[in-house]
């Protein structure tokens, strides 16, 4: 179930500036992928367009043997491909177990039904509630969103995205603005996820990304500076020129 | 409560020829109730789908013009010409979204503007096949089973037969998971085409099923009225629904059943009393987009929630969207 | 040959009129990103003004005064008392632009009642004009200058004054314009006071042209977003290259063809929705 993702000569500009340069991304099966950079560094660009929000000027994107490069954002979150935003785009004026179920929704045939009532289908009901139950939320099932905390949203945004089976999971800044307990929580919620589904994540808590990541890539201006394993990226001096010594 | 609200309302309607007070108030429900159907189709598109339109009297005036022309100019019966006016105005609506649909937000207010335009300047000019300003007049209504709707309580009941059934079928379609699908590209477009929705096609069907049920209550009115006129395809005419699914409530059910009985009582009975009544329908409707974002329909809410029976549904604003209506599961 | 020429005067005359209409819509959805849908009722309400001066006696100018004065002062009463209130709910703000247009079209047929009003030029442009051995009628030709001069003085206040400068700045990027320290909110109600001014007396200097009737907002809008449409939002130049360009559509396509006069009206504007949502000159819509 699990695909890898490759992207070559990724190119996007906005009017006259280049956004992202030739980016190039090799993320195996499973892989752990982290995404460093400075703000500014094109990382959520690169997010949008591999999700499909922004088409590229130039280049390709593959996921698993199959070219998306032309494809919607919808195609690709059918073929399994899922994210996390940075701000939080929930549906805010519904509970949260509507929230999962919509992520549910997403990827089922079901969602071109047009009788039945969704607001009680048991199995729906149910299999939401079990993806709530895996962020330990399911005990705030049926509050509406403005009831909970920021940390919460967050934990709800993953569970949306793992709700839809993906095979690939991109997560944009998964721990920005938490507490270091709700860090904890994330984390360990993070790195409990099965080993079938293949992880890109931008991060900038470093502690906690590098940690988690098999592999890294740093941006910088759109560019791809430096790739490699933990340690290869650790120990080169440009990444500490560039990042690291925050 | 609400099971009692809704049986009393139903006893109500179902017996109003006994107690209206004679055919003039009969009548007037009959026009209460076709404003209804307008409303309800155009607030599928403003209420539930978040795409406001100023076009839409658009797809009535074609529906009413179409068969009313096939049945005065062809002789065709009602029925053969009914359908073949849902069948003419559903396939402008699915063109017509094709274009629209590009757009969104205010460029897309702009050209439902437009298109309806097109499609008043049509009427109002091509006058050898629309009568032009004078319209299409001499039109009867249909004889369903033999049953003769001249008489006002007959087609009241006819009336109150098909709102019912419109009605219904919106209830069902919104309530289904397509329905929550409509609601997910009103609320968060972005991430429903994460999730896997395919937002553009869900618009469009959204449009498209709204330009149809638009044809049925062009159809109704043509039917009441006998008579058809450039005016009810009008820029004015357009904004008139939009102002009742607003002020009503959009995307609820009742909201826009609400508005349409404001704005017809307004104009039919006020003006007895009160000269004004556009002015003062236009006062109501800004102070409702002033202080009243969910319309009638969230002013009901929070009376309720006064007087300690209902809690009041969770309100939100949004400056993306129209003014939010109760959640799915209060309504 | 004359018939071409009369005509195309007519154009311009429609043109003119159409741009102090025109004008004032794209620098309320230039800055403040609200489509004044209530902007033909302004219109109107000028034109029935400067009529009811020009009843009492008094001259042409006066009722240009009266036309643009009352009007803005009550675009400005209604960005303060109103849209503010609404301030970051674009639609909103629309919706009730909306709702502000059906009480001024009924508050005018109350005032003035349900005649059309015809509307007499200025004594001294009655009649024709002779201009390079052609006649034409003097008032169209007036009309063209008075556009003329009202497109030269708004350049000039967008482009040398102060208040032109922080409009533009604030067009352009709002957030860094705010940074600056650009007061917004007097902005705001300065540039829509303006607007509507603008179409107030476009109205009074239309009327011995279009008459004054009720009705005449919702006939007069839909031409304004279609300049608008094609000129590009937020954009004078577009406006005023998109009031003639429609001038000339309308006023020989009434003549010419007048079954399809709308359906030419309409469909460009339609196609460059569609396809090209800035128009011909401006930017991005929100």
């Amino acid at each position: 179930m699990s695909a890898g993702l490759r992207v070559e000569g990724l190119c996007r500009s906005f009017g006259g500036l280049q956004v992202t340069r030739s980016v190039d991304l090799d993320v195996a099966p499973g892989e752990r992928h982290l995404l460093i950079g400075p703000n500014g560094a094109g990382k959520t660009t690169l997010f949008n367009l591999i999700a499909g929000d922004l088409r590229p000027d130039s280049g390709r994107i593959t996921l698993g043997s199959v070219d998306v490069t032309r494809e919607s954002t919808a195609h690709r979150a059918q073929r399994g491909v899922a994210r996390t935003y940075q701000i939080v785009t929930l549906f805010g004026r519904d509970p949260l177990l509507h929230n999962v179920k919509l992520a549910l929704l997403g990827r089922s045939p079901m969602r071109w039904r047009q009788w039945g009532d969704f607001s009680t289908d048991a199995r729906l009901r149910e299999r939401a509630l079990a993806v709530l139950d895996s962020v330990g939320l399911a005990a705030k099932a049926d509050l509406p969103l403005e009831q909970t905390s920021y940390g919460e949203k967050r934990r709800l945004e993953i569970a949306m995205a793992l709700a839809q089976s993906p095979s690939l999971l991109l997560l944009d800044e998964p721990l920005a603005g938490l507490s270091s307990s709700e860090r904890t929580t994330i984390t360990e919620l993070l790195s409990g996820i099965s080993g079938e589904i293949t992880i890109v994540m931008i991060e900038h808590d470093m502690q906690a990304a590098l940690a988690f990541a098999d592999r890294i890539t740093v941006l910088h201006n759109g560019q791809v500076v430096l790739a490699g394993t933990r340690q290869d990226v650790v120990d080169d001096p440009r990444t500490r020129e560039i990042y690291l010594g925050h | 409560m609400k099971r009692l609200l809704l049986v009393a309302v139903a006893a109500a309607a179902l017996t109003l020829p006994l107690w209206a007070g004679g055919a003039y108030y009969v009548n007037l429900a009959s026009q209460v109730m076709i404003a209804a159907l307008f409303a309800m189709s155009l607030n599928l598109l403003v209420g539930y789908a978040g795409l406001t339109s100023l076009g839409h009297a658009g797809y009535l005036g074609l529906s009413a013009y179409i068969s009313g022309w096939l049945m005065l100019r062809l002789g065709w019966g009602h029925g053969a010409s009914a359908l073949a006016a849902l069948a003419g105005t559903t396939a402008t609506a699915a063109l017509f979204g094709l274009v629209a649909l590009r757009a969104s937000g205010i460029s897309f207010l702009m050209i439902t503007l437009a298109l309806g335009q097109i499609l008043w300047g049509v009427a109002y000019r091509w006058a050898d096949m629309t009568g032009g300003d004078n319209g299409l007049s001499g039109l009867t209504r249909p004889n369903p089973f033999g049953i003769d709707l001249a008489a006002p309580g007959h087609f009241y009941f006819f009336t109150l037969v098909v709102l019912t059934v419109v009605a219904g079928a919106i209830a069902m379609w919104v309530r289904s998971p397509f329905g929550a699908s409509i609601r997910a590209t009103r609320d968060q477009p972005r991430r429903a085409s994460a999730l896997g929705f395919n937002v553009s096609l869900i618009r469009w069907i959204t449009f498209v099923v709204s330009g149809f049920l638009g044809g049925v209550a062009g159809l109704m009115y043509v039917y009441y009225h006998q008579f058809i006129s450039p005016h009810s395809i009008s820029l004015a005419n357009s904004a008139e629904m939009l102002l009742m699914v607003i002020a009503g409530g959009p995307g609820t059910l009742v909201g826009p059943m609400l508005g349409a009985t404001l704005v017809v009582l307004l104009k039919n009975l006020a003006s007895a009393y009160v000269d004004r009544w556009v002015m003062l329908l236009g006062i109501v409707y800004v102070l409702i987009v002033l202080f009243l974002p969910g319309g009638i329909v969230a002013g009901l809410d929070r009376l309720g929630a006064r007087l300690g029976r209902v809690p009041a549904a969770p309100r939100r604003t949004s400056e993306a969207t129209p003014p939010p209506g109760a959640t799915e599961a209060s309504r | 040959m004359s018939f071409w020429l009369i005509q195309s005067l007519n154009s311009l005359a429609l043109g003119g009129v159409l741009f102090t209409l025109a004008a004032g819509f794209s620098l309320i959805f230039g800055l403040m990103r609200i489509a004044n849908l209530s902007h033909g009722a302004y219109f109107m309400l000028g034109a029935y003004v400067g009529l009811s001066v020009l009843d009492q006696g008094y001259g042409f100018g006066w009722a240009m005064l009266a036309g643009g004065l009352s009007v803005g002062a009550l675009g400005a009463a209604v960005e303060r008392l109103v849209l503010r209130r609404l301030a970051g709910k674009t639609l909103a703000q629309v919706l009730a632009t909306l709702g502000i247009a059906f009480i001024i079209a009924d508050a005018s047929l109350w005032i003035w009642g349900g005649d059309p009003r015809p509307v007499s030029a200025p004594g001294f442009l009655r009649g024709a004009m002779q201009l390079f051995g052609l006649t034409f009628p003097a008032y169209r030709l007036a009309v063209l200058a008075m556009s003329i001069a009202i497109a030269i003085g708004l350049w000039l206040l967008l482009d040398k004054t102060r208040l032109g400068v922080m409009i533009r700045a604030s067009v352009d990027d709002m957030h860094m314009a705010r940074a600056i320290g650009i007061p917004a909110s007097r902005l705001f109600t300065i540039v829509f006071c303006l607007g509507a001014a603008l179409a107030g007396i476009g109205g009074v200097i239309a009327a011995p042209i279009l008459s004054v009737y009720p009705g005449m907002d919702a006939d007069m809008l839909p031409l304004a977003l279609v300049v608008v449409i094609l000129g590009g939002l937020g954009s004078l130049a577009g406006a005023f290259v998109g009031s003639f360009l429609i001038g000339f559509i309308y006023s020989f396509g009434q003549v010419l063809a007048p079954n399809l006069a709308y359906f030419i009206l309409f469909l460009p504007m339609v196609v460059i929705l569609a396809a090209r949502p800035r128009g011909l000159f401006g930017r991005p819509m929100a």
